[in-house]
């Protein structure tokens, strides 16, 4: 008798410490991207933000009275991997996703979340037609789209390193090829001469060819749309056949990788890239625990952060996982956030943050502080 | 000299210098499939092997302090020695077993083997970039004049590429180990009967192949400063195309396909638009498999009977 009540006792403790204390059901909430893969570095930040995030929350009694649960999908940054990801969390009945990194992946994956209204909020993906086309209402970003980023780039180009002829490189991707795209057309507007508009298949032997052919039009120049690996292999390959032209791509060449493996090739390389976020005080905080546990917030982790953040306040302020009043909620209200004070536009695209431009200087990426007339 | 005339001898170096690499690992696609007739599909991950081994040894070498030959000699060695490693291990384990199986099932195990071979490098080593030491920096320069269209790197690509090409046409042609292979090729059964270790020369092709790889993958990652675990899908598959532009068991051909294939993309790239590259690479398989099935030297066999 004595020994079947000890192991009564045993149960409790067991359920008691699992953290469906009292029957309550988790909730869940689906973390997307890349975790493995060559874009890994842009996907495993984010993951590891909003985990620190939420461990946070759970310490002070999770939401709605319930603990958060993140349920982590792996997409390699490829779409069919992001849409058999978006499959798994739909069927994990998440409340809401954040995610994905990639803009591919992230429009690959959109139509299911869609289908089974969920709220999907990206640190990362900057294809502006993800928001801008209107089809997907519970998309968020606590990024700008590529277009501001554009802006920018041609502003930087005309303005800083007074241009006239022009050449845009970019990988066919979803992300380089729209944001190639989006400066093609600044640059036309401030009629500036493009000379050469190409793209790279991501992953070939060498652009030696592509190199000779930019090398012939000596353009002031090189604006490459695309991630740093092929950066990476077409400045130094340019470096070798003494092009002179200036580079500048956008945020998906600012990771330390593009310094480490571009070494002297990159000094000088132009990058557009989400703000300095050094003199916001939950950055710095958010930063300090991040590195207290060996990681960094890489590129977008303080932005997953900030995404997590919005939605968490958006869930206690509305009492319910509702996905209707979830939204609603996101595109009304202020939070503070690691990106300062932000909100959403009717759009989805996140206000109050925004880019700059940088330049590689002694190996590290130094914030130019641009400002455009 | 005429600047267009510079800006095509040019685009033909960069043509010459991709093709090189192709040839070298289509050699390595034709030679299994002679002999066995089996596609190698890991063929790819050995070049990728190879070149992460070429990575590791030239920053060992760095360290010890050798000079820039001989730091690009251990290099080298080493890649050859390990890829022909891997080579002779992946024929053990993955296609002797499965020598008398329905033919799918070493296809199948192929595709297995990259794909192992591939995660193991990832968990192993990293999933992300990682920079290839310039081995090439040592140089000399070239005589005035010639900078405008080719660098000292891609004519020691180009050179070391047809010297060892040379090598292999006297191994197959010319030697003992040779003339088994091509007997083998011919009609295995036939072969054993008449004394020839058949698995010792398979064994062989296999890390003759393997150490052809590793030669393009560590040239052509000094020329290009990076490399992570997925560098051998892409060229597996060019070097496939090559090996069947080529005529798919002719070595011959497969250095003549892999040239052929990187002047194309080359050309088109320049001329064109490299959006089409390879669409244009394999608009000319298409156009040369049409007109000539058995590819560029092949000889159309009737099926044995």
């Amino acid at each position: 008798m004595k020994l079947r009540w000890k192991s009564h006792l045993l149960l409790c403790a067991t359920l008691g410490l699992g953290s469906t204390a009292f029957g309550v059901e988790n909730l869940k909430i689906g973390v997307a991207g890349a975790l493995s893969g060559d874009l890994a570095p842009y996907g495993t930040p984010p993951k590891n933000a909003v985990v620190l995030a939420a461990e946070a929350l759970n310490k002070k009694g999770g939401l709605l009275g319930r603990q958060v649960e993140l349920v982590l999908v792996d997409d390699a940054c490829k779409p069919e991997m992001a849409v058999n990801g978006a499959n798994k969390l739909v069927g994990e009945k998440v409340v809401a996703v954040i995610g994905h990194t990639c803009s591919g992946a992230t429009k690959a994956a959109l139509p299911i979340y869609q289908n089974a209204k969920i709220p999907l909020l990206s640190p990362s993906a900057t294809s502006p037609e993800l928001t801008l086309s209107g089809n997907f209402p519970y998309f968020f970003r606590t990024i700008p789209h590529d277009a501001a980023q554009a802006v920018l780039e041609a502003q930087f180009i005309t303005q800083v390193l007074k241009a006239k002829t022009v050449v845009v490189i970019h990988d066919k991707g979803d992300y380089g090829k729209g944001l190639a795209e989006l400066v093609d057309q600044e640059l036309k507007k401030r009629s500036v001469q493009v000379l050469l508009f190409e793209g790279v298949t991501p992953g070939a032997v060498d652009y030696s060819a592509l190199i000779r052919k930019v090398k012939r039009l000596s353009p002031e120049v090189v604006v490459f749309g695309g991630y740093h690996p092929e950066a990476t292999k077409i400045v130094s390959q340019a470096k070798q056949k003494g092009i002179t032209a200036k580079f500048i791509s956008g945020d998906g060449v600012k990771d330390p990788s593009f310094l480490k493996i571009g070494r002297e090739a990159v000094e000088g390389y132009y990058a557009t890239s989400p703000a300095d976020l050094s003199t916001v005080p939950l950055a710095k905080s958010v930063t300090a625990d991040l590195e207290k546990k060996g990681e960094s917030p890489g590129n977008f982790g303080l932005a997953a952060h900030a995404a997590f953040g919005a939605l968490a306040a958006a869930i206690a302020a509305v009492q319910s996982t509702d996905p209707d009043q979830i939204k609603a909620q996101l595109h009304q209200a202020k939070v503070d956030s690691t990106l300062g004070t932000i909100s959403f536009d009717p759009h989805g695209d996140v206000v109050g943050a925004g880019f700059s431009v940088y330049q590689v200087q002694g190996g590290v990426f130094v914030d130019l502080r641009f400002v455009p007339q | 000299m005429n600047e267009g005339v510079a800006y095509f001898l040019g685009i033909c170096f960069s043509g010459l210098t991709r093709g090189s690499i192709y040839a070298l690992m289509a050699l390595g696609y034709t030679l299994v499939y002679g002999i066995l007739s089996l596609i190698n599909f890991a063929h790819g991950e050995v070049y990728m092997i190879g070149a992460f081994v070429g990575l590791v040894f030239a920053g060992l070498g760095t360290i010890l302090g050798l000079g820039p030959v001989a730091n690009a000699a251990l290099a080298l060695g080493a890649a050859i020695v390990w890829a022909g490693a891997y080579g002779f291990i992946l024929e053990r384990v993955a296609y002797r077993p499965l020598r008398r199986a329905p033919r799918l099932a070493p296809l199948i195990t192929a595709i297995g083997m990259s794909l192992f071979l591939r995660e193991f490098v990832i968990l192993a080593q990293t999933s992300d970039f990682v920079a290839f030491p310039p081995l090439f920096e040592a140089l000399p320069s070239l005589p005035q004049g010639w900078g405008e269209f080719v660098l000292p790197s891609e004519l020691l690509i180009l050179c070391s590429t047809l010297a060892v090409l040379f090598g292999l046409y006297l191994l197959v042609q010319h030697s003992k180990m040779g003339l088994a292979m091509r007997s083998i090729a011919q009609d295995p059964e036939m072969a054993r009967l008449l004394g020839i270790d058949v698995d010792k020369i398979i064994s062989f092709t296999f890390v003759l192949g393997s150490a052809l790889a590793a030669v393009g993958a560590v040239l052509i990652s000094a020329q290009i400063g990076q490399i992570n675990a997925n560098i051998g899908f892409i060229v597996g598959i060019k070097a496939f195309t090559a090996a069947v532009l080529g005529g798919v068991g002719s070595p011959g051909g497969a250095a003549l396909g892999g040239l052929v294939l990187g002047l194309t993309e080359s050309l088109a790239a320049g001329y064109l638009s490299s959006d089409y590259e390879d669409g244009f690479a394999f608009l000319v398989l298409v156009l040369i498999l049409l007109f000539r099935p058995a590819g560029l030297v092949g000889k159309n066999l009737p099926e044995k009977v």
